[in-house]
């Protein structure tokens, strides 16, 4: 326990500190909103055991509906992420109780063909703007107040809105509900003849996850005031799978780990390497899947338990 | 039949004939899962790639090898690539399998799933790298060039070859697998690998060589698909979605099956083009939503 509130404590000072350490806020908000994105859905494969390979839906919709109302309807950046996410779960309800009437590779080919159906229709809808995406979303004034246009205040309003979302996933994987979920994911046919209705809890899984996703693309929307088909693009899925890997499937940090090492290389290497990037994201996935499939922050934890369990 | 809508019959006709063409990729695509599907339990997320490669391997022989060896007499033309796009093709999927997919197999099968698609990254990446986004294009064998006329319609030749090519390869397929002492050990295996081994059958082997199979068909495919759309490496992506699409509708239980979807989807896309072109994109996956609604194993599957 005391290990997790380190943790914690890290990520808070971390976070606080870091804009200050020479690193560009802005690229540090791309990493907390891909951060909160792969939390969201390690919600999913981590703990529930299904991999959805279709979530750059809820984060490319969130980011639309997001983008739309705020420029359009006029409404201030707190609604518009909270419209955004809203749309983003209702989505999730949709595609979930669809996806979740097959199991496995089903389950993962059923959630990618949805999303891309939706990519289809955002392609082809006018208020999306195509291939432009939505542009120059203005930030406007939290709750009318505090101006989102100065870089440092956004900065510091993503990061509460990071750790909220941090926060509400760790309680809702520690929670008795968070404990069937793992059940479900270990011994599905165990946990049914238990009397859980796996369906519904597969359902409410999907459906937070979908919310965090739209919550993660939303205020990636009102950062870069854009909201564009990339996110909503089946690269961005795979993306979004390659962090929560790396970082550590199933463990509470590993996901975050992973998202600023996935979108620093690719800060790093874009203008360098050019379409080597793609080739790149390959290899880290196959070594990934090959031999290292507890990912850092999994590899650190066994390292640590070896060490504890050979002092004592 | 259909000029109240605005709608000539040769307009008709020609959309169903490019879904009957459509129908007949997703088709032996969807047959390539299929196959590897029941014997290794993974869905190749590599499929798109490695019939993007078919195609390049066919452009390459005709348009780069010479040039590459110094002598342009040395380059392959579309009948060879016919059959060697697909040994390559194979041949790489072997290697794949033995050095690779073969260490997943004891774990859970999404692990092959996620394997197969950083490969699909790799391998696209490295095409995107040589040659860019640009499509190539490949010219259709003088032998088939023309077209013939039926009448009500100018068929042109080289897509009736492509209908033709891919249904007997999908019924070879079919009668291999469904009529042959091989398909036998297929089946055999793809119920109960352990039983097979103790019969003395090299089950290994046999997975090894399903693998690199389902993958030819895909360069097979590849290499029809290069005259008619532009070959580029973008070929294999989106198209490999919407096969994903296919399967689920379809269900990958029977073989009969995934052929008979995969045209009948096909030919309602093209429908879908001439009546309602703003749809034609997202058709297949309504079905899916449909089918997973009323029938949720899949037209054709069982559940597992």
């Amino acid at each position: 326990m005391s290990k997790t509130a380190l943790g914690f404590a890290l990520l808070v000072i971390g976070g606080a500190l870091a804009p200050w350490l020479g690193i560009y806020p802005t690229f540090l908000m791309k990493c907390w909103c891909f951060a909160l994105f792969a939390c969201a859905f390690n919600l999913l494969l981590g703990y529930t055991g299904l991999l959805s390979f279709g979530h750059a839906a809820f984060l490319g919709a969130a980011g639309y509906i997001a983008g739309h109302s705020i420029k359009v309807w006029g409404l201030p950046p707190e609604l518009g992420i909270l419209a955004g996410s809203a749309f983003a779960a209702a989505l999730g309800w949709a595609f979930g109780s669809l996806a979740i009437r097959r199991a496995g590779i089903y389950f993962a080919m059923i959630t990618l063909a949805l999303a891309q159906m939706l990519y289809f229709v955002w392609l082809q809808m006018k208020f999306t703007g195509g291939e432009d995406g939505i542009q120059a979303v203005p930030r406007g004034r939290l709750l009318g107040l505090i101006d989102l246009n100065q870089t440092m205040t956004m900065y510091f309003v993503v990061l509460v809105i990071f750790l909220a979302g941090f926060a509400l996933i760790y309680r809702t994987i520690h929670s008795p509900f968070g404990q069937v979920l793992k059940s479900i994911r270990e011994n599905e046919p165990r946990a049914t003849s238990l009397g859980y209705d796996v369906a519904r809890y597969k359902l409410v899984a999907f459906v937070l996850s979908a919310a965090l996703s739209g919550l993660a693309g939303a205020t990636n929307t009102v950062v870069f005031q854009l909201a564009s088909l990339t996110d909503a693009h089946w690269h961005t899925s795979g993306e979004v799978v390659l962090m929560t890997l790396l970082g550590g499937l199933g463990t509470v940090f590993g996901p975050v780990v992973g998202a600023f090492v996935v979108v620093g290389l690719q800060n790093e290497l874009a203008d360098k390497v050019g379409s080597w990037v793609q080739v790149i994201m390959g290899i880290i996935f196959v070594i990934c899947v090959l031999a290292f499939r507890r990912g850092i922050v999994g590899e650190i934890v066994a390292l640590a338990r070896k060490v504890g369990v050979s002092r004592t | 039949m259909f000029d109240w809508l605005g709608i000539t019959p040769q307009g008709l006709y020609s959309q169903l004939l490019v879904g009957l063409i459509n129908g007949s990729f997703y088709a032996v695509l969807s047959l390539g899962l299929a196959v590897i599907f029941g014997m290794l339990n993974i869905i190749n997320f590599s499929h798109g790639a490695q019939y993007m490669m078919g195609a390049f391997i066919a452009w390459i022989g005709l348009t780069q090898l010479g040039g590459w060896l110094g002598d342009p007499g040395l380059g392959f033309g579309y009948w060879a690539a016919l059959v060697l796009a697909p040994l390559v093709v194979g041949a790489i999927g072997i290697v794949i399998e033995r050095t690779m997919l073969a260490r997943l197999y004891k774990l859970d099968h999404l692990y092959g799933l996620l394997l197969t698609f950083g490969l699909a990254l790799i391998i696209e990446g490295l095409f995107r790298y040589a040659y860019g986004v640009s499509g190539q294009p490949y010219e259709i064998p003088e032998q088939l060039q023309g077209a013939l006329n039926l009448g009500f319609m100018f068929l042109p030749k080289y897509r009736a070859w492509v209908i033709v090519a891919s249904l007997s390869v999908c019924f070879a397929t079919w009668y291999v697998i469904e009529r042959t002492k091989l398909g036998s050990y297929l089946r055999a295996g793809t119920e109960n690998p352990r039983l097979v081994q103790a019969f003395g059958v090299n089950v290994p082997l046999m997975i090894t060589l399903t693998y690199g199979f389902g993958v030819a068909l895909a360069g097979f495919a590849g290499v029809l698909a290069a005259p008619i759309f532009t070959v580029t490496p973008l070929m294999g992506a989106d198209l490999i979605i919407v096969v994903f699409a296919v399967v689920v509708i379809g269900g990958m239980g029977s073989i009969l099956g995934s052929i008979v979807t995969g045209l009948g989807l096909g030919l309602v896309e093209g429908l879908t083009k001439v009546f309602y072109p703003e749809a034609s994109a997202v058709v297949i996956f309504v079905i899916m939503v449909i089918v997973l609604l009323v029938r949720p194993a899949g037209l054709f599957g069982r559940e597992r």
